[in-house]
């Protein structure tokens, strides 16, 4: 469970309370410390473009991914399903023109620079699930020439889909393969499929590079991002900052693996094993 | 003095007409990629960049080419390179007028291509990339075309173009400087994260754009009566030369780091780009012939013999700047995408449309090439007649 029954009740009425903006999303995992939450929610309208995280955070938001619990394999669908719909995700039959945000594959692609032959048959069939690590040191909001990727004071690697001016740099400078491009206009394939759009999130166009935004749109309104929802058990979701969270916890109890660390990029993506 | 590129021969119109041609079925091929999008390109998720960012990599060498004349002349009063280094001041403004136009045709939104400048990011690469391209394209036109001026009125270069001349030095040392940390400073991808890539980059320019000078020259006196001192002429072969050693030895320093080491991340791209990976090796012929070309180069232009006849001079020149647009212009962008994060393999070859694409941005080159070497050519040879 990635968040207690009352943590949640509590943080979502007190999001009813602020209304719905971006402050109720870090009221959400910060319960009780409104002032945080206060000076974060100003931040994040202000000059906090940047990307340049402060010294010690009050939100460093990330997520843990219970790999055991996916041999079920009807969880890695479910949770594909729930970020498609959520993000209005097109399905394009090549795989070079593949929008990906969150996908799964084995431990061997997930951990190349670890790979090991004798490796339990256990891990090596398990699907792990990849997605933007959201890295504390993000080398794609580095290269960005016009900062439409970002990273925000609660540690989200933002994309800005209308300002990108899709020069794919990001792309070349990110170690992990988690952003794609709309090489053609993602709209086609939507309306071919028929597919049931969701209204709250926006489709984009052709041209922009796009990823997993740890569903910041749905923070906003005080719910939790779309796969969490989907899976609870499997994706454990919240705030790195504060020891008594969830996350922490887990992180406390359970084996982590993060992928490529000795890249310095600092993953805010955990593979419990 | 514009006014003298109007004024020329049936010949002269026939290839301006040609390239204009070219250049309008290229400009067709954009507009379907502007109408489609870049999914009618080779790239792909993994392959992120092709031939239109390789090909704008490599042309940034050769507009950098061009202070391999300019600092004998200018710093060392070299006089022999007196007549020749406007021409190769305008290969640096046909260059980077072709490296503009790669990255606007490589970019998914062009339309919002002033965002560069509407939302300046000082830790973006690409940042300073276009301060120094722009800038040295400024600086290219302001010291080419008043230097030309002056000798057409027969006087010395105006004193206030001096500063631009000795600034030209360093800025165009700048531009490929920056071009090489575009690559060097990304994680991730092996081939690129090395330290020796921007002065790698520096010497396959050096041995590229004076490769393509020499080229010209020895073509502009067959339909002009302009003549080139023939030692000019070797001297700038000579500079090829040592540039392409340099190189290479750089290259071999890429290979005993990756090999010696044996970190199978460092060995991979070249194992692709030269031997193949995993039965994935769509690039190493090309590859293998630009290091072949690259030593027949090297062999023609070190032999003094040969190097004096202008057949074998042509020949080592002309492999000197095969070997580098391949290597360059092609195997170095694409090899730092394979394999991909996860270490499989995507391979990459280029479509119809983007090709011409890419050709016609070549074409557009050419014809700057063609307007600023006929009006250097006609101050020429009216110097000579005087």
């Amino acid at each position: 469970m990635s968040m207690d029954r009352r943590e949640f009740l509590k943080a979502a009425g007190l999001s009813a309370v602020a209304g719905l903006g971006a402050k109720g999303a870090f009221d959400l995992f910060m319960p009780g410390d409104v002032d945080a939450s206060e000076h974060e929610g100003h931040s994040e309208h202000g000059e906090g473009h940047g990307g340049v995280a402060e010294a010690g955070p009050k939100v460093r938001l990330a997520m843990a991914i219970d790999v055991l619990q996916l041999k079920d394999h009807s969880k890695v669908d479910k949770i594909r399903a729930a970020c498609d719909n959520a993000h209005n995700i097109p399905h394009w039959d090549s795989k070079d023109d593949e929008i990906k945000w969150i996908w799964e594959d084995e431990y061997e692609h997930v951990f190349p620079d670890t790979h090991n032959e004798y490796l339990a048959d256990e891990v090596r069939e398990l699907p792990f699930l990849l997605m933007c690590n959201h890295c504390d040191d993000p080398p794609c909001a580095r290269v960005c020439p016009v900062e439409a990727t970002f990273k925000r004071p609660d540690g989200i690697v933002a994309q800005d889909y209308h300002r990108c001016i899709g020069c794919r740099f990001c792309m070349a400078a990110c170690p992990y393969g988690s952003r794609s491009f709309n090489w053609f206009d993602p709209r086609i394939p939507l309306k071919a499929e028929g597919r049931k759009l969701n209204p709250r999130f926006p489709t984009r166009m052709r041209g922009v590079v796009e990823k997993c935004n740890f569903c910041v749109e749905r923070l906003a309104e005080g719910k939790k991002p779309a796969c969490v929802e989907a899976c609870p058990d499997v994706m454990i979701f919240g705030n790195l900052a504060d020891p008594n969270s969830n996350i922490r916890k887990v992180l406390r109890e359970r084996v982590s693996l993060r992928r490529k660390l000795e890249l310095g990029t600092k993953p805010s993506v955990f593979y419990l094993v | 003095m514009i006014e003298r590129a109007l004024k020329g021969s049936p010949k002269y119109w026939g290839w301006v007409f040609f390239l204009l041609a070219v250049i309008s079925v290229g400009f067709m091929c954009y507009l379907y990629q502007l109408k489609n999008g870049l999914g009618i390109t080779g790239m792909s998720r993994d392959i992120s960049w092709g031939v239109y960012i390789a090909q704008f990599t490599y042309f940034v060498g050769v507009a950098a080419g061009a202070v391999m004349l300019v600092i004998p002349k200018y710093l060392h009063h070299y006089q022999k390179y007196a007549k020749i280094v406007v021409f190769g001041e305008f290969i640096a403004i046909a260059a980077v007028t072709m490296c503009l136009l790669f990255i606007i045709v490589d970019i998914g939104q062009p339309m919002r291509m002033l965002n560069v400048l509407l939302h300046p990011t000082p830790h973006s690469m690409l940042f300073y990339d276009m301060i120094v391209l722009n800038g040295y394209l400024a600086i290219n036109i302001i010291v080419g075309y008043n230097t030309l001026l002056a000798d057409k009125k027969g006087l010395p270069c105006p004193g206030w173009v001096k500063p631009f001349i000795y600034l030209s030095i360093p800025w165009a040392i700048s531009i490929h400087t920056v071009t090489a940390f575009l690559y060097a400073g990304v994680p991730g991808r092996h081939l690129w994260l090395t330290a020796v890539m921007a002065p790698r980059f520096l010497a396959s320019a050096f041995a590229a754009g004076p490769s393509l000078l020499i080229m010209l020259l020895l073509f502009v006196q067959k339909v002009s009566k302009f003549r080139v001192d023939p030692e000019a002429i070797q001297s700038v072969a000579k500079t090829v030369c040592y540039a392409m050693i340099v190189n290479v030895f750089l290259m071999f320093m890429e290979f005993f780091t990756a090999y010696y080491s044996h970190i199978p991340g460092h060995i991979a791209p070249l194992e692709y780009l030269f031997f193949g990976l995993h039965g994935h090796d769509s690039l190493v012929g090309f590859m293998r012939f630009s290091m072949l070309a690259g030593f027949v180069g090297i062999g023609i232009l070190l032999v003094p013999a040969l190097r004096r006849q202008n057949g074998w001079l042509i020949a080592g020149v002309a492999s000197v700047f095969i070997a580098t647009l391949i290597d360059k212009g092609v195997g170095l962008v694409i090899g730092g995408f394979i394999p991909n994060p996860f270490e499989t393999i995507t391979e990459y070859s280029a479509t119809m449309p983007e090709i011409m694409i890419a050709i016609s941005i070549w074409a557009v080159g050419a014809l700057v090439l063609t307007i600023l070497y006929k009006l250097a050519l006609s101050v020429r040879e009216e110097q000579q007649i005087a």
